[in-house]
């Protein structure tokens, strides 16, 4: 019973990672319908920005997460947006995929060539161990992802619940032009959406380096991941993505050790194979109706 | 103008017979392979270029043919002409299976439920030790024989894919001129309008998609036959995605895009050797200057001259 618990609790904390990315994908999607298949790549960048400032420029961990949350709103999100997504997002949903696509292989064999194509260790931000209550263990990094993680959940719903700006947010992300109509500044708040993103991406990044190492392919999995979660959510609930994600994490880890390591996606992959076949809106979201 | 073209074009395919003589074996084994890649590549054209849909899933069924052939070849020694129908008929029908559900319910569905498709067909292939042969994969898979000759030589087995992908395209050619091709043009072009004068989207959208998955099918039998050697790798999400890169950068919807993109794909990195990973890296990012000056492919200039002279 224990080992269950504990597998749980390691796989929500996972799943909170994932969920950051997943986060970041559906408030893209809400609010101008660009899909990023580069998501993963998002999160890579940061990781070895991160490293930079710390080996070459020797700040300490701390430092270097807050210097690249502002590198990376300038560079994923104002430079991502006017310089690939501004221009395409006229042209509809699958030049912009297809773009994002080209991003992510031009981005991860960048950095393959021009940097290392070997995975680099990356310093954890919370202290190794087990805290054990009785039988019951679980790790402080476990504790700290979830922590972490969960304040940056609550704050973001908080900020998009409770503030003027987080409102306008959602008006756009519902009716872009009645949200305009309302005199609402709709390129600043689609900015604001990139903004965050770039900020999640870096937290995740933050809180999954330790464990995937730094390497010009770990995109990969948490992108699939982040969209695997997003799906199964709901493509257009906040909610969705937390979700998606948290149930991604958990089936993985009690896939892996009660049925197969070798299909730990395998049981959260069927999920989403399942959720677009009978739910294609997910689990918590709306169906969206058929434009004309 | 039009038979300027045809000449053109049977130029361009007598270059392409003569240019193996004066090869060595890797040059044409290279040559052979975009002839094989061509197969699934030009069915992956059919679903995204004319029926309009995402698939992202191409390299499974490609997979899965290769598996059926590796499978029934090598370990069982069934006949090459047996198993090609066998993994064109099984990719028709899993397409069929996997289209049916994800179609009915949205379009932009296909796209998700190929690429979550792509993903478990490779963990199967990985981990079903018994039947695929997992990270090893399956060797010596023997190459046909076409009425008691043998294929086995580097250039007949070249010839034999060369005269299958003709074929194939003729096929495809065929398909999308008759009048169940032309429907497909119209479903890309207006699904709603088209289905308002009675074609039933779904139907032929369903259709296109396993047509497609055959195609590939095909094309996994012979790259079973040209390379003996098959493993989990060469059929992983990321050739899916590149082989959908192919058909766009070539111009999707275009009958010789996929031809221009799987040479670009294929055949340029070799060329290009000494750029390494570099090369992909210029692609990556030359992909997105192109979604954004020319989202038509590359096939799509010359329409870009033509319309700025008849303006003029």
């Amino acid at each position: 019973m224990a080992d269950l618990l504990q597998l749980i609790i390691s796989g929500i904390a996972t799943g909170a990672i994932y969920a950051l990315a997943a986060l970041g994908f559906t408030l893209l999607w809400q609010a101008s319908n660009t899909i990023n298949f580069a998501q993963g790549e998002f999160v890579m960048i940061p990781a070895f920005l991160m490293l930079f400032f710390i080996t070459t420029a020797g700040l300490p961990l701390w430092a270097a997460f807050l210097l690249t949350c502002i590198v990376a709103m300038l560079l994923l999100g104002l430079t991502f947006k006017r310089v690939i997504v501004d221009p395409l997002i006229r042209h509809g949903v699958i030049p912009l995929v297809i773009a994002t696509l080209g991003l992510s292989i031009g981005v991860k064999q960048l950095v393959k060539a021009g940097v290392t194509a070997q995975a680099l260790p990356f310093p954890n931000p919370f202290p190794d161990g087990l805290l054990a209550l009785g039988d019951f263990k679980v790790s402080y990094a476990d504790i700290g992802t979830l922590l972490l993680a969960g304040m940056i959940v609550i704050g973001l719903q908080t900020f998009l619940n409770r503030t003027v700006t987080g409102r306008a947010m959602q008006a756009v992300a519902q009716n872009t032009d009645a949200a305009r109509v309302l005199g609402i500044n709709v390129r600043r708040m689609v900015l604001y959406t990139f903004l965050i993103n770039a900020v999640l991406a870096v937290v995740a990044a933050l809180l999954v380096t330790p464990t995937y190492l730094a390497k010009f392919d770990m995109g990969d999995s948490i992108g699939l991941k982040a969209f695997y979660a997003a799906i199964i959510g709901g493509f257009n609930q906040t909610r969705g993505a937390l979700l998606g994600g948290v149930l991604v994490g958990v089936l993985e880890n009690l896939t892996g050790a009660y049925i197969s390591p070798a299909y730990k996606e395998g049981v959260a992959l069927l999920l989403f194979l399942v959720v677009i076949i009978l739910r294609p809106e997910g689990l918590l979201g709306k169906a969206e109706e058929r434009k004309v | 103008m039009k038979s300027a073209r045809i000449i053109g074009l049977v130029a361009a395919l007598a270059v392409y017979a003569i240019l193996p003589q004066f090869l060595k074996s890797y040059g044409v084994y290279l040559m052979t392979l975009l002839c094989v890649y061509l197969m699934a590549v030009f069915g992956l054209n059919l679903i995204v270029g004319y029926a309009g849909q995402m698939s992202i899933g191409q390299a499974a069924f490609y997979g899965i043919g290769a598996y059926i052939a590796g499978i029934l070849m090598a370990k069982m020694g069934i006949s090459f002409w047996i198993v090609l129908p066998l993994a064109a008929i099984i990719c028709f029908v899993v397409g069929l299976a996997l289209g049916f559900p994800a179609l009915r319910v949205q379009h932009h569905y296909l796209a998700f439920a190929t690429l979550g498709f792509n993903v478990l067909v490779f963990l199967v292939m990985r981990n079903e030790e018994a039947l695929t042969g997992g990270t090893f994969g399956i060797s010596n898979i023997p190459r046909p024989s076409l009425f008691g000759y043998s294929l086995d030589g580097a250039l007949p087995f070249f010839y034999f894919s060369y005269a299958s992908v003709i074929l194939l395209a003729l096929v495809l050619w065929w398909l999308l001129r008759s009048p169940w091709g032309r429907a497909f043009a119209a479903l890309r072009d207006n699904p709603i309008r088209a289905e308002s004068t009675g074609v039933n989207i779904t139907a032929y959208t369903l259709l296109a998609f396993a047509i497609g998955a055959a195609c590939a099918g095909i094309g996994g039998a012979y790259l079973a036959a040209l390379v003996n050697f098959i493993e989990p790798g060469q059929f992983h999400l990321s050739v899916s995605l590149m082989m959908l890169l192919a058909v766009i950068v070539g111009g999707s919807g275009r009958f010789f895009g996929p031809v221009l993109g799987s040479v670009i794909v294929i055949l340029l990195p070799e060329w290009l050797r000494f750029l390494q990973d570099w090369y992909l890296a210029i692609f990556g990012f030359a992909l997105i200057v192109m979604m954004v000056f020319l989202p038509g492919g590359l096939l799509s200039i010359a329409d870009r001259f033509k319309s700025a002279g008849g303006t003029k």
